[in-house]
């Protein structure tokens, strides 16, 4: 039942990010979301991903979105009320598709029984894993990192 | 089985957020809460195959190469303010046709 509720205030948080109309509050929906997936993560006993969710993804991620809000322009409280009535026009369909979707895939559920081929052993660590079975992973997420710095420092740089 | 359901509503939510927000932060936003459903997919796959070790690895490679997607990603949207004075999708024109 505590599943459930999580489950459910991870969607709820979503739709809140998506259809609030600050978009200060929809960086910090952001990250309630990944907050509450940390909690998620933590309760399938994946503590290390949780972590890194936690810090990067609840920590970092909104940091740079409140960044670039702050580096555009705000709207002027007239303006917010005029995008205000555009935005409900276009988004007061997300909360029912949510419903409909989630009735049905409840009712479809109910019949449907995934069978997932289980390991009998759990396996090795996870440090283990990313340490010596998987090191091409890490060698990618090294490039990508510096792909990533190299593509800002082009964006940023000033023109003579 | 309510986990599945969370990561599609999640998936749903997130691409109704692409399809219906012309602002940029918001696209960003939106694809921020799909990548939350596929990693929330991941996890519960791993955690039911008995796998969660390789499933924590595949994670922590999403997460570094979203943290990436976002920084760049935020870098244009920044460069394109600065050239439009807008982040409304409809009024970046410059490139069409």
């Amino acid at each position: 039942m505590l599943e459930l509720f999580i489950l459910g205030l991870l969607v709820a948080a979503a739709i809140w990010t998506v259809m609030t109309r600050s978009l200060l509050r929809s960086a910090i929906g952001l990250a309630l979301a990944s907050a509450i997936l940390t909690i998620i993560m933590f309760r399938m006993d994946a503590n290390l991903a949780a972590v890194f969710e936690l810090s990067v993804c609840a920590g970092l991620i909104p940091v740079l979105f409140i960044s670039v809000i702050s580096l555009t322009h705000p709207w002027t409280f007239k303006e917010a009320i005029e995008i205000m009535k555009v935005r409900l026009a276009r988004f007061w369909g997300l909360p029912l598709v949510v419903v409909i979707l989630g009735t049905a895939l409840g009712l479809v559920s109910l019949k449907f029984k995934p069978q997932l081929p289980v390991a009998q052993t759990p396996g090795p660590d996870v440090r283990f894993i990313l340490w010596h079975l998987r090191q091409l992973d890490l060698l990618g997420q090294i490039t990508i990192i510096f792909t990533g710095v190299f593509a800002v420092i082009i964006l940023f740089r000033e023109r003579k | 089985m309510f986990n599945l359901i969370a990561v599609v509503l999640l998936f749903a939510v997130g691409i109704y957020c692409l399809l219906a927000t012309y602002n940029l932060i918001r696209v960003l936003i939106g694809i921020e809460i799909m990548i939350k459903a596929v990693t929330l997919l991941v996890i519960f796959c791993g955690y039911q195959t008995n796998n969660l070790a390789l499933a924590q690895a595949f994670v922590i490679t999403v997460i570094v190469i979203e943290v990436v997607i976002m920084t760049v990603a935020v870098g244009v949207v920044v460069g394109i303010h600065r050239h439009n004075n807008t982040l409304d999708a409809r009024n970046i024109r410059k490139l069409k046709g």
